[in-house]
């Protein structure tokens, strides 16, 4: 991998989470989708064009949306609750406490549009609090792919699996970085480089960010390890503390809030098992400014180049 | 079953809640009081439930919306078969399956785990959903307080349940009139409930609800129409069946002391008399 990644192709990860959802309710006519009016900004219009009966459409409602979605697992559905990341996971968090993660329901939360996505629509419409609020709660794998190969992989997983998810997917197109076949597997991180002088833990649209970071600073001769985290909760602690001991500096990068994500995530896994000097990257805790999502990204110090100075100034910490 | 075999059953619920409230030293007894002749109604003369398989698919559901009397629905449950009427002993006592609001994970019968108001109501409209795309004739029950429908989530609930026609769906409002700490007439007043409710859509009926007789018949499929869910405004008296607690928003969770506790008992045993 010593070559830029191809951002020349890139991919929106709803298509790849509508197409799997559409052959996985081929096969199983107990699989539907609820969502809150949103069947064009979840891409469900084939999905209720091949099952018109099994998209359960609820209006502009969150939280009975969610707790629809309980009832029909309940009734032996498996059920895919989409809607807007923000308006599913904020409006709707104490139906996703107490009818999904509490009640151990079947539920599916996918949360379209994730982190930044809606990036002009402002603050109001981004979802950089979800990580938190979501991995906050126990029963609930929260899940960001990196790519259209993982969110399908994720998907499937989800479908397989009896008990709760968080899916959280972007629109912002991303490159493929997992190999074709890939299986998902919650609590397990997947190593996309290799490298020996610090670590960069991403996951969801920074994982293709932390990799051409790596490139740079392989260019100047910093080996540098990337590893994408998709699985917030359950967290994959031996890799974390693997990177700790074996790299000594650990840099996380997010398209959320520094506080309660995934950097955050990783540091309670560092701080138990194997401390090291650390850096996180993502929104410090602000309403962020108009701008596209990778505006915003590039804004908040995650440009690829960036992610390498973050990454220099951690090594002068190691000491 | 006949309703005054009903009643002895309600009557037996009513004295191992309030037996179950003054030992534990917690509970919601003016609420629990109300709500005992709907579950037993429900219980033991209107669903189809087997406590040999509480997670039979083809089973009616009840959804305790009013989660807080999940010590009236503990003991129905137990009069029933689903628990041991020993278990009841337990209640809120430390590691006890039966917490203050019902698990569904833990306790056999429960369907899914309220305490939050305003939940109850659209998790009912998922499971009649599920017997709707299935073709089943299961049918859904849900108990909300009439406070509880101040929750907006509920109206979300019901403005769909009547889109998909959820004619195997039946809410039952236990219309105490009050609330935690006030009447509901003078906190935020629902007044008149049948007409907002009829006007999204819904079948409504109101009726006493303490009288067996009008709650079978109300719950009754037959008295369903055919493509609206259905409300039954059942008309009802926090703290029923003891005098002091009846009507008086004091006893929303209040705990009886000896004397008030051997008075309760000995009102709820003359009134099988």
């Amino acid at each position: 991998m010593s070559a830029p990644i191809e951002t020349s192709k890139l991919h929106d990860c709803r298509d790849a989470f509508v197409s799997t959802l559409e052959a996985l309710g081929e096969a199983d006519n107990n699989i539907v989708a609820v969502c809150n009016d949103s069947v064009g900004s979840s891409k469900l219009g084939n999905f209720r064009d091949k099952f018109p009966d099994r998209l359960i459409n609820v209006g502009i409602a969150e939280q009975n949306m969610v707790g629809v979605g309980a009832g029909l697992a309940n009734g032996g559905k498996t059920p895919f609750v989409c809607g807007a990341s923000p308006f599913l996971t904020g409006r709707a968090l104490e139906q996703i406490k107490a009818d999904v993660a509490y009640s151990e329901a079947n539920v599916k939360l996918v949360g379209i549009s994730a982190g930044m996505a809606y990036g002009e629509l402002g603050a109001t419409h981004h979802s950089i609090e979800d990580f938190a609020w979501i991995r906050a709660l126990p029963n609930v794998p929260v899940i960001a792919p990196a790519d259209r190969i993982e969110t399908a992989a994720a998907v499937k997983w989800a479908a397989e699996n009896e008990g709760p998810c968080f899916l959280r997917l972007s629109r912002v197109g991303v490159p493929d970085l997992l190999p074709a076949g890939h299986v998902f597997e919650p609590g397990k991180a997947n190593r996309l480089r290799e490298g020996g002088d610090v670590t960069l833990i991403a996951n969801g649209v920074l994982a293709h960010r932390a990799l051409n970071a790596a490139q740079l600073l392989a260019d100047h001769g910093i080996s540098c390890r990337v590893i994408n985290m998709a699985c917030v909760r359950p967290i994959d602690t031996d890799e974390i503390i693997a990177a700790a001991s074996e790299t000594g500096a650990i840099l996380t990068c997010e398209e959320h809030t520094i506080f309660g994500g995934l950097g955050s995530a990783v540091a309670e896994v560092v701080v138990d098992h194997h401390p090291v000097p650390m850096k996180r990257l993502g929104v410090p805790g602000v309403f962020a400014p108009t701008g596209s999502a990778n505006f915003l990204l590039d804004e908040f110090g995650m440009a690829a180049e960036s992610i390498a100075d973050s990454a220099r100034e951690l090594l002068r910490r190691k000491g | 079953m006949s309703p005054e075999e009903l009643r002895k059953i309600a009557n037996w619920i009513r004295k191992r809640d309030l037996q179950a409230v003054y030992e534990a030293g917690a509970g919601h007894i003016g609420g629990e009081m109300s709500v005992t002749d709907l579950l037993t109604a429900l219980y033991f003369h209107t669903m189809s439930v087997n406590p040999d398989a509480p997670l039979d698919p083809q089973r009616d559901r009840l959804v305790l919306s009013k989660g807080h009397t999940a010590l009236a629905l503990y003991v129905t449950l137990a009069k029933k078969g689903f628990i041991p009427e020993s278990e009841i002993a337990t209640f809120l006592k430390p590691h006890s399956r039966l917490n203050g609001h019902p698990n569904r994970t833990k306790v056999p019968g429960v369907e899914t785990n309220t305490g939050p108001l305003g939940h109850g109501l659209p998790v009912a409209v998922g499971m009649a959903k599920a017997a709707q795309l299935n073709g089943d004739s299961w049918r859904v029950f849900v108990i909300t307080g009439d406070g509880e429908m101040q929750e907006g989530s509920n109206w979300e609930a019901i403005m769909a349940a009547a889109q998909f026609k959820l004619d195997n769906l039946t809410l039952i409002i236990d219309h105490n009139r009050l609330q935690q700490g006030a009447r509901v007439a003078d906190t935020n007043n629902l007044a008149p409930i049948a007409p907002k409710v009829e006007a999204f859509g819904w079948m409504v009926e109101e009726i006493d609800g303490h009288d067996m007789k009008q709650i079978c018949k109300a719950l009754a499929p037959e008295t369903t129409e055919t493509g609206k869910p259905k409300c039954v405004v059942a008309h009802t008296n926090k703290g029923q069946g003891i005098s002091f607690m009846t009507d008086n928003v004091a006893w929303h969770h209040k705990v009886p002391n000896e004397e008030q506790f051997r008075q309760g008992m000995s009102e709820l045993e003359k009134a099988l008399s």
